[in-house]
Order: C-alpha cells, then structure tokens, then sequence
C-alpha cells in the first residue's frame, strides 16, 4: 500500500479511538465523581422518595460500566436519552440547533480565514515595519479580552452608540442619515427562526460573526505569519533566491507547496477553537444555538443533556484536529513522493 | 541591564494591579457588598465610576472583583505549574512507558476542549472557589506537562544528567537538582501565558454563572450582573473588560520580554 493511504488509515484510527476515550472521560467526569448526582441536582432539601426516584431513572443503582455501554450503545443509534428538566427527547431538540450553531460557525469561518491569511501574508510581506506592528498590536489586544467582554464592546458601541452618533450629526442631509439609520443597525439579539430568509438571517447575526471573527483572526494571523516566514527562511529558498529564479517563480514552485501544509493545520485548529468560542458567543446574543443549550443545563444539573452536548463539541474539535493532520500529511511533498 | 520600555510599562501595570488586589480593603472607599446609592447612577465625586445594577459602589466593586480574579487565577496557575512540571520532568527524566502513558493521557485530556471539560465537571460539581482552582489547575497543567517534557527531554541527554544517574543519583535529585534550575526560563515566560489563559478562563466561567457565585465580586461577575445596562447606553458592565486588557497586556508585555532575554541568554536568534 502507499505510504500516504497507510498514514492516513492510522491517522483515522487514531482519531476514532481518541473519540472513543474522550467519551468515556466524559461519562467518567459526569458519572463518577464524588458526591450524590441525584442529591447535587435537587439540592439538600430534596425528600428521600425524590431522591430515589432519580437515582432510578438516571439507573445510577447499576455499576457504572453496564450505565456506560447502554449510553454508549443509545448514542452510537441516535438517541441521546432524555433531558431531566423537561422529559424531552435530546436529539431532537438537538438537531435545530446544531444547524444554527453550524451556520454561524461557517459564516464566522468564511469571513476569518481568508482575512486572517491574506493579513498574515502582509505582514510577513511587511515584516518588523509598521504593517507588521500595527497587525501584531491589534492581536495582541483581542487575544487579551475574553469573547464575551468583546461581545458587549460591539453591541456597546455599534448598536447602542452609533445610532446615537448618527442621529447627532446634523451636518448630514436627512435623507442621507436616515439610510444610515436604517442600514447600519446591529442587532444585540442574534434571532433565528425558519421563516426568516438567508439575508435577514446573516444581518441577525453581523455581531456575533464580527466577535468570532476577532477572536479568530488573531491566532490564526499570528500562526500564519510564523508557518510562512519558518519556509521563507529555509535553505531551500535561499537557493532559489540565488540561482536566481524570480518572486512569483520561488513562491510557486518552492514556496507554496511547503507552506500549504502549515496554513492548512493553522486554519483548521483555529476552526476548532471558533467551535468552543462559539458557546460564550451564543450566551452574549441568546443565540438559540448548541452552546446556549449546553451552559443552560450546566446550571440545571441537566447532566444527559450535559453529555450529549459534550460528547458533540468533543466530536467536532477531534474531528477537525483529524482533518488537520490529515491535510497536512497528503500536502506534504515529502510524504507524497517518497524516496 | 536595560529594561525596554515596553517591558516597564507592563511591569508597572501588573505590579498596580496586584498591589491593589493585595491591599484592596484598604483602598476600595466602599464594601464589596453594600449597597450605597441608587441602581446605575452615573460616575460623580462619591462614586468614580458610577454604581452597579444594585446600587453598589462600581469601583469598590471591580477593586474586590480584581482580588477574586487575580487570586484564583494566581493559585490555578500555580497549581497547574507544580503539577504539570513535576509530572512533565519525572516523564522525561523517566523515559519509556511511564513516559508513553503520562503522554497518551495528556494528550487525550487535550482532546477535549477545556470550556466544554469544565462546564461537564462543573454540572455535577459545586462552583465553590476550591473547586474552580482544583479544576482550572488540572486542565492547565496539560499544557504546562507538554513544555516542561519538551524542553526536559532535551536536558537529560546532556552529560552532566548521565554523570548523575551513573554515580546512582536517585529520581528526585535528577529532577530537582539537574533538571529543574535548567528548565527554568522557558518555563517563567510560560507562567505569563498561563496566567492570562487563567484570568479568561475565570472570568468566562463567572459569566456563564458558572464560576464565582454572588455576592462575592469577580471581573466576569460584574459583566453579568450589569449587561442590562448595556442596552440603555450605560457602560458599568465595560470597565472589567478594561481592567482584563490591561492586566493582560501588561504581562503579554514582561512576558515577551523574559522569552527574548533568555533566548539572547542562550544564544539564538531572539
């Protein structure tokens, strides 16, 4: 077999047995640790019938291992068991809002990578001058604000503040600021139902991809700058430069396909990391997506739906992690020719 | 030895912001928890930056809040160091299965994001601050294991560390007295990183409501309790965002600083 496709096959198999341990960690850190389950979630109070009750339908009376597999076994089939709070089923309250949360994870990606790449490109373009400056000081500051502080910063100045702005400055013709008015309004709710169209959807949620975005753009950037100024750097390059090849020739030829791998890994671990942003970002805009879900039954106590959601966001990240490593190994040009 | 300016600003800063964690009974003009004037009342002489969604003193508030925040995070740093070095060194030192297993272990801890694992131990747990820093402490210290393995793995091939083992040092000595004073620089640059991730950290659970619970005051506490305000054009909930940023940077800034020195220290490139 191809040295690639063996790689890969072991890259994938690697992934489902880090997927498999990951949920056990989960079940673990939910189901064995010290302290009353039932008690936690209906406080001191709760009668000894109550209790006893829950024990039985949480079945937390059998060993912890048959609990595991008869989870394991449900989630594997679709069924994510039910909520306690509200006795609905967990994968069908779900599937809606893994789409929205999707949605605008791929906006948010769709604006921030190729942003974040083409930024880092200046700046190793522009290195140690003043673009170069100017983009490290920006990142410096977003990576030194948590996601919701800058969440409320927009909604604080670009939907609270800019119409006041607007609506002040009476040097504008009427008609001109009314446009304005109309146009330039951010919502500080992300609303999201079936009956509204893709535009009035994406307008919905123009702050919270702006904070993902941020939040994005400045690991990605830094992550970028460094993947292409390490092959800008290397050997081979040099001696391009000095055989004389031109610009355009050295980054096609040498360049690219070395550095391809890199930015790849750089843009999917920070795919990654929008998907957990994603959870703080829909609190801030009571966004009906995954992550709000998620922290509303983490305060309940509502722990099958805290597995379920869990085991999901694991699933994600790994899963993107896989893709990472494995884009790199077919990009890379010593892998794909071997000696 | 010159200090870039940089560097001193950020020492300034961080220096300010843990003196007045320290000392902030004692410079805070009201309570953390009481209540002296109306709900949301603008800055004045009484009150600098106005009064929050209870009318509690705002500035006493973010001065108590920055105490909550910088110790716990201080204490999980400090946690995830201890553990993560020690293990990170006894691995490198160690080598083979030991190794192998601490290695595999980590890595699948960091194959879960570190939000999503702490709000899944937190729905069974009780938010209490012992538990926030227990928590923020051992998902940290994976990353802590990581650098001080690296960096580890390549002290215990240098002569001296053999000369150790062969005259029958035991484990403890190779890791306290060969290992650990020559590991230490890239590891002071890392405490910065890891404290910033903490201060975050912290602060993203507290608004959740999944971290320090009311009354006690906490920078992701306050944005919380006066993110109404936003929507009537009141700034209260902003001025922790402005008092993070700035500690942050602040040691971004030492932090920089520190790596470029030792790796001058060292002889590269800087």
């Amino acid at each position: 077999m191809h040295p690639i496709l063996t790689l890969v096959a072991q890259r994938l198999a690697l992934g489902f047995l880090l997927l498999f341990a990951a949920s056990i960690l989960i079940f673990v850190g939910t189901a064995i640790l010290p302290g009353d389950v039932a008690q936690s979630i209906l406080g001191q109070s709760a009668t000894p019938e109550a209790l006893a009750n829950l024990r039985a339908e949480l079945g937390v009376d059998q060993p912890a291992i048959t609990r595991y597999f008869s989870w394991l076994g449900g989630v594997l089939q679709g069924d994510l068991g039910t909520a306690l709070t509200n006795g609905r089923d967990i994968a069908e309250s779900l599937s809606s809002r893994l789409g929205n949360t999707l949605f605008l994870a791929f906006w948010a990606a769709l604006i921030a990578v190729p942003l974040a790449i083409t930024l880092g490109l200046l700046a190793v373009r522009y290195k140690d001058r003043w673009p170069d400056k100017l983009i490290s000081a920006i990142t410096l500051t977003t990576i030194s604000i948590p996601e919701f502080m800058i969440g409320y910063l927009l909604i604080f100045f670009l939907s609270i503040q800019l119409p006041l702005l607007i609506g002040g400055m009476e040097f504008l013709p009427d008609g001109l600021r009314s446009w304005l008015l109309s146009n330039l309004r951010f919502s500080s709710v992300a609303l999201m139902n079936d009956s509204m169209t893709l535009i009035e959807k994406i307008k919905s949620i123009t702050l919270p991809i702006m904070v993902l975005t941020l939040v994005v753009l400045a690991h990605m950037m830094r992550m970028t700058r460094a993947a292409i100024l390490n092959v800008m750097q290397s050997a081979y390059i040099e001696t391009a430069e000095l055989k004389g090849l031109g610009m355009l020739k050295i980054i096609r030829k040498h360049a690219f396909p070395n550095a391809i791998a890199p930015i790849v890994n750089v843009v999917m671990l920070n795919l990654a990391y929008l998907v957990v942003g994603v959870v703080v970002v829909e609190v801030v805009f009571a966004y009906p997506g995954m992550g709000q879900y998620l922290v509303d039954h983490v305060s309940k106590r509502d722990v099958p739906v805290v597995q379920a959601c869990g085991l999901i966001f694991a699933a994600v990240y790994i899963g993107l992690n896989l893709i990472a490593d494995i884009v790199s190994i077919l990009a890379n040009p010593r892998l794909r020719h071997p000696k | 030895m010159r200090i870039p300016l940089a560097a001193l600003i950020g020492l300034f800063f961080t220096g300010l912001f843990f003196a007045m964690a320290i000392f902030a009974p004692l410079i805070a003009p009201y309570g953390m928890a009481e209540v002296v004037g109306d709900v949301w009342e603008p800055p004045s002489d009484q009150f600098l930056l106005g009064t929050d969604s209870i009318g509690r003193d705002l500035l006493s508030r973010i001065i108590y809040g920055g105490q909550t925040t910088i110790f716990i995070a201080t204490a999980a740093t400090a946690l995830s160091f201890i553990i993560g070095s020690v293990l990170g060194f006894f691995a490198a030192v160690s080598g083979g299965w030991v190794d192998q297993s601490i290695s595999r272990f980590v890595d699948l801890i960091m194959s879960i994001p570190t939000l999503i694992f702490a709000l899944v131990v937190l729905s069974v747990m009780p938010t209490t601050i012992t538990i926030l820093i227990v928590l923020m402490g051992l998902l940290d210290s994976t990353r802590v294991y990581r650098l001080a393995r690296a960096v580890a793995v390549d002290i215990t091939v240098m002569d001296y560390v053999e000369a150790a083992r062969l005259r029958g040092e035991k484990i403890g000595w190779i890791i306290f007295r060969e290992t650990l004073p020559n590991a230490l620089s890239p590891l002071v640059a890392e405490i910065g990183l890891r404290f910033i991730f903490a201060v975050l950290f912290v602060s993203t659970l507290s608004f959740l409501g999944l971290g320090v619970q009311p009354p006690q005051a906490d920078w992701g506490g306050i944005v919380k309790e006066n993110k109404e305000g936003i929507n009537y054009g009141i700034s209260a909930a902003l001025y922790p965002a402005y008092a993070i940023a700035v500690l942050c940077i602040s040691i971004n800034l030492v932090a920089d600083w520190v790596l470029n020195r030792t790796t001058s220290l060292k002889g590269g490139r800087g």
